[in-house]
């Protein structure tokens, strides 16, 4: 019970609830606002993470340069392959599309040895024989923050800087939704056929916002990479996609604050299962625990689904999943 | 190698058309995309190991009880989840997203009840069928049969009977099969039956043909079963037959070495969905799917 009173571990916990916040706000922005049902999120997260770390072990780039172009290869990835063929598909179809997508990524990780360190991950990103490291310039980062700040740990300078990020980009959705482009966005959730009668190039639209929650999974990618460094194709499954889903509808879809409220309710919930150490959990060992907690995760998209579908703080007459 | 990689799809293929089905039938009356299914089948193929192996009671009876088992989970499901959620009127999404849940919990149940280890089924797997220049193992033979044997009673069940031909009228048109006097009640739970022996049978079979394999493999076959639904036409029996198929063919003619010297089998699946991408860019309703009429 110790880890629970102790704040290196619910630092720990916080920093990974904002890399979630950025991660389920590119979400939030395509299904919340303009109705696209991506279950590939993930995928692009995997993009911007391997990115950063390729550029940096292979090419010799520095942090600042490779992140943004990571960022933007997210983006680009999510705009241009995922979207230009699969925007003419109904929604059922693109669903499933974008899942594809996102196991391909995952495959193509796995097995493409010579590009990406397959399943052994990013430490064989490098010559053979070496561990491969793509973190020393964020270290040094991360060192400055917390000298700067007098902070105690790292943790804190990473639970510092990944807020802000976080607060930023929310900041940024929150004014955007609330142009003229944002409206356009609701338009199209509400009813795509109409909004295009009223001469709005719908596909355009669609392409943009996929492009842009690409962008900020990769940015969250990017963070994943800095916080963990080390990372394997593993790390990409399906699942997260999934979380981020249950963390926009545990806040409640179409409200962008409520992203980081779910985020950070989802990560109380995933931490909080780890303490499942008293009767009966405790006569199971830990790796039946860590199939208990998945369980209990699916109880709760269950039991969101089925008598909470506005969320939290979700407004039902605006957005009640259909 | 031509004949043999055919073979070795059409085995792939038969045993995705069955899963395919069952998918296709519940998204047909139920509006329901079940990401679950891949672990009902792992429930099924697990049920059958239970019977054969521990139990010793062969893999005939083994697999029917399995059958029957994952049927009875099916309609249990029904009506613990399924029910309360079309009691609130739930849409595409929610359906999808608590069959994702579901998926979790099932998985992970297993997981916890069975344990992560790779078993197999008790089969010899050095009794070789050679057929020419084909050679199938006993496993791949015997699916090949059952699956073909399931096919065409899948067929003459959705084509010559009463309840089948209701089940399709009713994934045409649900409005207007009730109107006709069909009994919805009664079709779903039909509809629930049909996909459990699928999943059960398609379940077993898969882990026949894998020779081993973990509560884990049912979401891992879930991807190209999808993708067989999709290049068929979501909601379409004949046309997910046709997909699975189809696909099982193309993945496995795919490492045909003659073929731009044969892709990797590891991307099989990828295969899968390249394929599925090119027929979406030419026909986006699928090969058997209608055209969405504005």
């Amino acid at each position: 019970m110790s880890a629970l009173t102790s704040g290196g571990f619910w630092a720990f916990v916080g920093v990974v609830a904002g890399i979630y916040t950025i991660f389920a706000l590119g979400l939030q922005l395509q299904f919340g606002f303009a109705g696209l049902l991506n279950f590939g999120h993930v995928a692009f997260m995997a993009i911007g993470a391997y990115t950063l770390a390729i550029l940096i072990v292979k090419e010799g780039l520095s942090t600042w340069l490779a992140a943004p172009i990571a960022v933007a290869a997210a983006g680009v990835a999510g705009g241009l392959v995922l979207g230009l063929p699969s925007l003419r598909l109904r929604a059922d179809y693109f669903a499933i599309v974008t899942i594809a997508f996102s196991e391909i990524v995952r495959y193509v990780a796995t097995n493409e040895y010579s590009l990406t360190g397959g399943s052994q991950g990013t430490i064989a990103l490098g010559r053979v024989g070496t561990a491969s490291q793509y973190n020393a310039g964020w270290t040094r980062f991360q060192s400055w923050v917390q000298a700067r700040l007098h902070l105690s740990s790292k943790d804190a300078a990473m639970l510092v800087i990944v807020w802000i990020t976080a607060l930023v980009l929310l900041t940024l959705v929150w004014l955007a939704v609330r142009t003229p482009w944002g409206r356009v966005l609701r338009a199209i959730r509400e009813d795509e056929d109409a909004a295009a009668s009223l001469g709005k190039n719908v596909g355009a639209y669609k392409l943009q916002v996929l492009a842009l929650g690409s962008a900020l999974a990769g940015i969250a990618g990017c963070f994943y990479a800095w916080q963990f460094s080390f990372f394997s194709p593993d790390d990409f499954e399906p699942l997260l996609t999934f979380f981020a889903w249950m963390i926009i509808i545990l806040g409640g879809v179409g409200r962008v604050f409520a992203v980081p409220v779910g985020a950070l309710v989802f990560g109380g919930i995933f931490a909080g299962t780890r303490f499942f150490d008293f009767a009966p959990f405790s006569y199971l060992d830990s790796a039946d625990r860590a199939y208990v907690r998945l369980i209990v995760i699916g109880l709760v998209l269950i039991g969101l689904v089925l008598w909470r579908p506005q969320g939290l703080l979700g407004k039902r007459a605006e957005m009640v999943l259909e | 190698v031509f004949l043999q990689l055919l073979a070795n799809g059409l085995v792939t293929g038969s045993v995705l058309a069955i899963a395919a089905v069952g998918v296709s039938v519940v998204y047909g009356i139920l509006r329901l995309v079940n990401f679950a299914y891949g672990d009902l089948m792992a429930f099924g193929a697990l049920v059958a190991y239970a019977f054969d192996v521990p139990l010793g009671l062969g893999m005939l009876p083994a697999t029917l009880l399995a059958m029957v088992a994952t049927a009875v989970l099916c309609v249990a499901l029904d009506v613990v989840l399924w029910r309360p959620l079309r009691a609130r009127r739930a849409g595409f999404m929610s359906l999808f997203l608590a069959s994702i849940g579901l998926a979790l919990v099932l998985r992970q149940a297993l997981l916890l009840a069975a344990g992560p280890q790779p078993r197999e089924y008790e089969v010899d797997p050095y009794k070789v069928y050679v057929l020419g220049s084909v050679r199938l193992s006993e496993a791949q033979f015997v699916a090949i049969i059952v699956a073909a044997g399931a096919i065409a009673a899948i067929g003459v069940f959705l084509s010559r009977t009463t309840l089948g031909r209701t089940m399709r009228a009713m994934a045409d048109d649900r409005v207007l099969a009730a109107v006709a006097g069909v009994d919805v009640g009664r079709v779903i739970v039909a509809t629930w039956v049909l996909a459990g022996l699928l999943a059960g049978l398609a379940g077993v079979l898969a882990g026949l043909v894998q020779t081993t394999f973990d509560p884990n493999f049912g979401f891992q076959l879930l991807l190209p079963i999808f993708a067989a639904v999709v290049l068929g036409g979501i909601g379409s029996a004949y046309g997910a037959l046709a997909g699975g198929l189809a696909l099982g063919i193309a993945m496995e003619l795919s490492t045909w070495p003659v073929l731009f010297g044969g892709v990797d089998p590891v991307y099989k699946p990828v295969v899968a969905f390249a394929v599925l991408a090119a027929a979406l860019l030419v026909r986006p309703q699928g090969l058997f799917g209608r055209a969405r009429v504005v």
